[in-house]
């Protein structure tokens, strides 16, 4: 077999791209970037807040192109495209053009000066309009790569730039060139392209300045924005009192020729509504809407708290038009609510607008030779979510389908697995090691602190006074060096700290910016790469828990980040460097579940090379899928789901364990060993990861008769008997939402609507003269899946809408099953008289859950679904090391969702399982055996069986197991000789950092 | 008069909360600047020796914040951190310095409002309480002594070996096979903090000058033959010796540990 390049291209060096990439990258690939803008991070650098968690975009963000920026194995090719695919699977040839930039990567350091002189000025795009830049710019604040570029198109060429470039980084005479590259797959993460709202006129957008779109108003919210994070709309720059968000512009609008939803409006409307009335308290938002489709994990729980807690009004209706009022720049938005024309008076209408396929996406789709859908996105196929019609090619994110970003960082991860499995045979061939300095020898010099304090954009320098907190550091023992930077997280800052650390022989380094949970990783690989251990640093979290939290008393958070900041310094004054033991890792995954996303996942390890043990409870693999008998499209589900259980069995890599359970999971990243049991017999493995794939289950309905009245079926039930060909009746009622969006499970379970769907079309199919209701609250088909509601609609299936306080009523009077349900505009009962009641009922957890969860130590939601690292960038990873989820297990999700995140949960997994040996955390017990008393009590209460006895000079002492041992701290804290302690947070250090909490060093000593 | 404003120490674990109050940040829930946190790993790393030490330095309260009971990310350090403050009230109470002003919390990572509600709450409890008497530029030396005894005393491993087995002891048998009651064990862990927070004064107090046991009697307000107990096992285990007799009464010294 010849092998294949192991190399990627990755064309988008958005949110999705970038998590491709470093995924690859962490498992022994070479990938190239190619993003069309000077700078990578695509939309999401825009956004201001992320819902659910309200988490700050960029917070978020920066740390990953950081990352990618610093990679040894990502090479970024900014402000460049495509022009030529060549070759086959395995191996390709792509022709890069490179725009010229006119501004040297290598020689710019991104101070700025440039723009500063430039005396032209043009729009800013990053800001929506509603800014200039100059024509040297870098697209925003924290940009990766922080090198300016020249706007051929406006720049006048007057040379200033040239002339005021300290770094010689101006060339005038630059041209486009063109790269030629060598790669074995190709990942397209092209993202996608706000619709232009001037399209729909009715709404006046472009005409009123007080219309604005919802990116725009992105950037009117966020604190780097045009407006320094005060919500004030464009026209005069007054604080507006009411808003209009108005949904569904450019989506869900057949007329248009965009019939597809664009699936994220609805929770970025609420989002955007919410973090408004947290600017400004006295701001009254209306979201004006069709349906709110919140239907993704805690979805409407932050609904809910959007309608509660911020006020935020929601009017279900269809818009007429805008119209600015004569002699104001006010706007009368005119709507139909419950068939009753109304017209209401705002200060500022935010447009929802959709996601539209990229710019010239039809050209890029030829040159690359890919098919795309009828509405231009990448065409993909459900059962292969992933995989474009060009062999080799696989795509990911918004350029597939429009979705939010935890689904396009699933997927990006995903594909990163599948074009691993391509080319695995080329792992490790084309990849360099990052070269570090040796460490500079610390331990027998004096401490020589350096100290950068952070402005974070306004977030801390528009209260907290910095330039006061740099100077008091300065007076602080051991300080030889202070400054502020606008974001210390920059790139450009950690070019400055590197320098800063050789110039004045900085041997500790503080930086007093965000949270270390985010930010220390980042600091940390700085001053490695200054030839400082990692263990030199310690962070001052003056912005989470210092600026944002004290608002409105600058003075007191003043003093407050100067206390914060003589106190890490106390500490960092007294660290030590610390040795990172490695591990081995043994490269078997294990995956719990064998269900459609438990066997995606574990093929894909196996094609990448490793050997999987997969674990089912039942006597036979497919779990969920096994009930599904068709789909929407014309994919036969059984068919796909008998090749996918013989490819799983007959791949030699991959050991089934069916009717067989996980009884016990002991160890860590890399070494577990388990046992598993299947009747008496009990079995033990070794592997390096575990994949937790358990699926959910359909709740059994307590309400509407079910169980009493055997014509009551859940959706379930209905397609396995029409899948039988037993399906007869003459009147259907559908009821959604059955155990969802209630006070016990306030989530929707997301699959309902569309399954739904999906059965009353085959029901017309089957049976067009049968009647069909869908009693619903929602109707929450997003996506592409808008087609069939509207479909269904145009079939005659009749959607009629139910809230909480109207209820369907079911009864059964003399053998008859009868329906109450309210008429929508007349509002009053109508009876319907079904032969079939289908209740929607809910996805509720596998009550397997709990024990695993307990087993591997890892979190659940308040719903009893697993809960991942971090909602929005780490979908299918645990905070726990080496352990990750897909599929149901996760929360409720459609067939193609939970492929791609079973092939993410592989990729992020094969990331360990590709190394043969890992880096483990330094910062671990130390026992000072000669203090140790033998009295084992630390071996008592450590949880991780991290401590041994063993024997020396004639005593039992305590001994810590490196791997083990999490640094938790309990052992040294319960020891009663004071033998143990813990590194990186030793008596001393703390003592020392209480101290000078609490008191200046002058007065304490 | 400058409202008092109390100064808190805040050891949060790095997983739960600490996480929640970073989100208190980014939810912008705003709380008074009283707080200085210091970031652990695990509220189990916390030491009662080091609490004691911020109330000797003049800290105004302390407030130890871990994962909720069930949640901790090193499964069960939060237990330890709630059997040493349950100790360390003990110790506070003898030293004559108000428990409440230490306080355990759990606040998880979605908590940012229970976070900032805690620490909004116990600024206000302690603005009712007024400085510590240890906060001044001149603390109240009595108290100040009776502290540094109990931060000795929750360094002896008597202490920190009860502390430390009170897991076993209260979820299993003892090596006897026998069950011990919470009742029967707080009873003897409120002995034993009563005995090594006085043996420690007695030793402390002997560090400065020798002094005779009736004159540490007086000055401990304690009966001399209690004293004298105390200063038995004192120098069975070296840390105090005969110094010299004066008329009929011996005057003793502490000796520096081992």
């Amino acid at each position: 077999m010849v092998d294949k390049v192991g190399a990627v291209l990755v064309v988008g060096g958005g949110i999705a791209g970038i998590q491709a990439a470093l995924d690859l990258a962490d498992s022994g690939f070479r990938v190239y970037v190619v993003e069309d803008t000077p700078s990578i991070g695509g939309t999401m650098t825009q956004l201001d807040k992320t819902f659910p968690t309200n988490d700050c975009a960029m917070c978020i963000l920066a740390p990953k192109l950081v990352r990618a920026g610093r990679h040894a194995n990502v090479h970024l090719i900014t402000n460049a495209e495509i022009k030529k695919v060549k070759g086959e699977p395995g191996n390709f040839k792509v022709t890069i053009t490179r725009r010229a930039r006119y501004v040297d990567e290598e020689k710019c350091t991104g101070c700025g000066v440039c723009a500063q002189e430039c005396p032209v000025e043009a729009i800013d795009e990053y800001e929506q309009g509603l800014s200039r830049r100059s024509a040297v710019f870098v697209k925003y604040l924290q940009a990766v790569p922080s090198t300016f570029a020249i706007d051929r198109e406006k720049c006048i060429g007057c040379g200033t730039c040239q002339e005021v470039c300290r770094a010689d980084a101006i060339i005038y005479e630059e041209k486009d060139e063109d790269v030629e590259l060598s790669v074995g797959a190709i990942i397209l993460a092209l993202g996608f392209e706000e619709f232009d709202p001037s399209l729909k006129s009715e709404y006046g957008y472009s005409r009123y300045s007080n219309v604005v779109s919802s990116i725009e108003f992105e950037r009117i919210l966020s604190a780097t924005g045009p407006y320094g994070g005060t919500v004030l709309r464009p026209s005069d720059g007054d604080l507006p009192r009411k808003i209009a968000f108005i949904q569904c512009v450019g989506s869900r609008d057949a007329k248009l020729g965009n019939n597809y939803c664009s699936s994220a409006c609805c929770m970025y409307a609420i989002k955007e509504a919410v973090i408004a009335r947290e600017h400004n308290p006295n701001l009254q938002c209306t979201i004006f809407f069709m349906d709110i489709r919140a239907y993704g994990k805690e979805f409407d729980a932050y609904y809910s708290r959007a309608e509660e807690e911020y006020g935020v009004r929601f009017v279900r209706s269809r818009i007429s038009d805008v119209k600015k009022v004569l002699g104001s720049q006010n706007l009368i938005v005119r709507y139909v609510e419950d068939g009753e024309p109304k017209e209401e008076e705002f200060n500022l209408v935010v447009l929802s607008v959709g996601m539209k396929p990229p710019k010239h996406v039809e050209e890029l789709a030829k040159t690359i030779g890919i098919k795309l859908n009828k509405y231009n996105f990448c065409s993909t196929e459900t059962f292969s979510p992933l995989a474009t019609s060009r062999l080799g090619v696989f795509v990911c994110g918004a350029f597939s389908s429009p979705k939010d970003i935890p689904e396009s960082v699933a997927q990006a991860s995903g594909a990163a697995a599948r074009a691993g499995s391509l080319i695995a045979t080329g792992r490790g061939k084309l990849t360099v090691a990052k070269k570090l300095p040796p460490e500079i020898e610390v331990s027998d010099k004096e401490p020589r602190v350096g100290v950068f304090v952070c402005h974070c954009g306004t977030n801390i320098g528009g209260i907290v006074n910095v330039p006061e907190v740099v100077e008091y550091a300065k007076t602080l023992p051991s300080v030889v060096y202070a400054e502020h930077n606008l974001y210390t997280c920059s790139q450009d800052t950690q070019r400055t700290i590197r320098e800063k650390i050789k110039e004045h022989n900085l041997n500790r380094v503080v930086v007093a910016s965000c949270t270390p949970r985010t930010h220390e990783p980042l600091f940390r690989e700085t001053i490695r790469e200054a030839g400082l251990n990692i263990y030199l640093f310690e962070m001052a979290n003056i912005r989470d828990q210092c600026s944002w939290v004290h608002m409105h008393e600058p003075e007191k958070a003043t003093e407050k980040a100067k206390d914060l900041v003589r106190s890490i310094v106390a500490k960092a004054r007294l660290l030590k460097p610390l040795k990172k033991p490695m591990i081995d890792v043994t490269p078997v995954g294990l995956v719990i579940g064998g269900g459609l996303s438990g066997m995606t996942a574990s093929l894909e390890l196996a094609k990448q090379g490793f050997e999987v043990h997969l674990v089912e409870k039942e006597k036979e693999l497919g779990g969920n899928l096994r009930h599904i008998h068709y789909m929407l499209g014309s994919e036969d589900p059984q068919e796909r789901l008998r090749s996918i259980i013989k490819e799983v069995t007959e791949n030699e890599k991959i050991h089934v364990h069916l009717d067989a359970e996980v009884a016990d999971i002991e160890g860590y990243v890399g070494n577990f060993e388990t046992t598993l049991t299947r009747g008496s017999d009990k079995k033990g493995i070794n592997h390096g990861i575990v994949i937790v794939a358990t699926g959910a289950v359909e709740y059994k309905p307590t309400e509407y008769l079910y169980g009493i009245d055997s014509r009551v079926l859940t959706q379930r039930e209905l397609e396995e008997k029409i899948g039988e060909g037993e399906f007869k009746a003459r009147t259907v009622v559908m009821i959604q939402c059955v155990g969802s969006r209630n006070d016990e499970r306030p989530n929707c379970s997301r699959i309902c609507c569309v399954q739904a769907v999906k059965n009353a079309l085959k029901i017309k199919e089957l049976s067009p003269e049968t009647d069909v209701y869908i009693l619903y609250k929602d109707i929450r088909t997003y996506g592409f899946n808008e087609d069939y509601y509207r479909k269904a609609a145009d079939e005659g299936v009749l959607f009629i809408r139910y809230d909480d306080d109207h209820k369907p009523k079911v009864t059964q009077e003399n053998g008859t099953l009868k329906i109450l349900a309210m008429a929508p505009v007349l509002k009053t009962w109508f009876p319907i008289e079904p032969d079939l009641l289908v209740l929607s009922a809910a996805t509720i957890p596998n009550p397997d859950n709990e024990r695993i969860a307990q087993m591997l130590k890892v979190p659940l939601t308040k719903d009893r679904f697993f809960l991942e690292a971090h909602m929005k960038l780490r979908p299918v990873d645990f905070a726990t090391d080496g352990v990750f989820l897909c599929g149901l297990a996760h929360s409720p999700k459609l067939i193609e969702e939970s492929i791609s995140q079973a092939c993410g949960a592989a990729a992020r997994a094969a990331t360990i399982l590709s190394k043969k040996r890992l880096e483990v955390e330094g910062a671990i017990a130390n026992v000072n055996e000669d203090l140790c008393s033998g009295c084992r009590i630390c071996e008592a209460v450590c949880e991780y069986s991290a401590i041994e006895m063993k024997e020396k000079d004639g005593k039992l002492v305590s001994s810590v197991l490196e791997a083990l041992c999490k640094g938790c701290g309990v052992c040294g804290s319960t020891c009663p000789t004071g033998a143990i302690s813990m590194l990186h947070f030793t008596d001393e250090e703390i003592l020392a950092q209480v101290r000078a909490a609490l008191k200046e060093e002058k007065k304490y000593d | 008069m400058v409202e008092f404003e109390p100064k808190i120490i805040g050891f949060l674990c790095n997983w739960c909360s600490y996480a929640g109050a970073d989100l208190a940040g980014v939810s912008r829930i705003q709380y008074p600047p009283n707080i200085r946190v210091i970031r652990v790993m695990c509220s189990g790393r916390v030491d009662p020796v080091i609490v004691l030490e911020m109330f000797a330095n003049g800290a105004d309260g302390v407030m130890v914040m871990g994962c909720h009971p069930g949640e901790c990310h090193y499964l069960e350090g939060n237990l330890y951190a709630e059997w040493r403050i349950k100790m360390l009230k003990k110790l506070m109470a003898c030293a004559g310095l108000e428990p409440e002003r230490l306080r355990l919390e759990w606040v998880s990572a979605a908590e940012g409002s229970r976070f900032a509600n805690m620490v909004k709450d116990f600024t206000n409890q302690l603005k009712g309480l007024g400085p510590s008497p240890l906060a001044s530029e001149k603390p109240d030396e009595t108290i100040l002594a009776s502290i540094r005894a109990a931060e000795r005393a929750a360094g002896t491993s008597r202490l920190r070996t009860l502390v430390g087995r009170e897991k076993e002891l209260a979820e299993e048998e003892n090596v006897y096979g026998e069950k011990v009651t919470q009742e029967e064990f707080d009873k003897l862990m409120d002995e034993s903090v009563k005995e090594e927070h006085l043996r420690s004064r007695i030793y402390l107090l002997t560090k400065d000058k020798s002094m005779s046991v009736k004159e540490l009697a007086k000055h401990l307000s304690v009966d001399t033959r209690v004293v004298l107990r105390h200063i038995v096992v004192l120098r069975r285990k070296g840390l105090l010796a005969m110094d010299r007799i004066e008329g009929i009464s011996p005057l003793y010294v502490a000796l520096e540990a081992r």
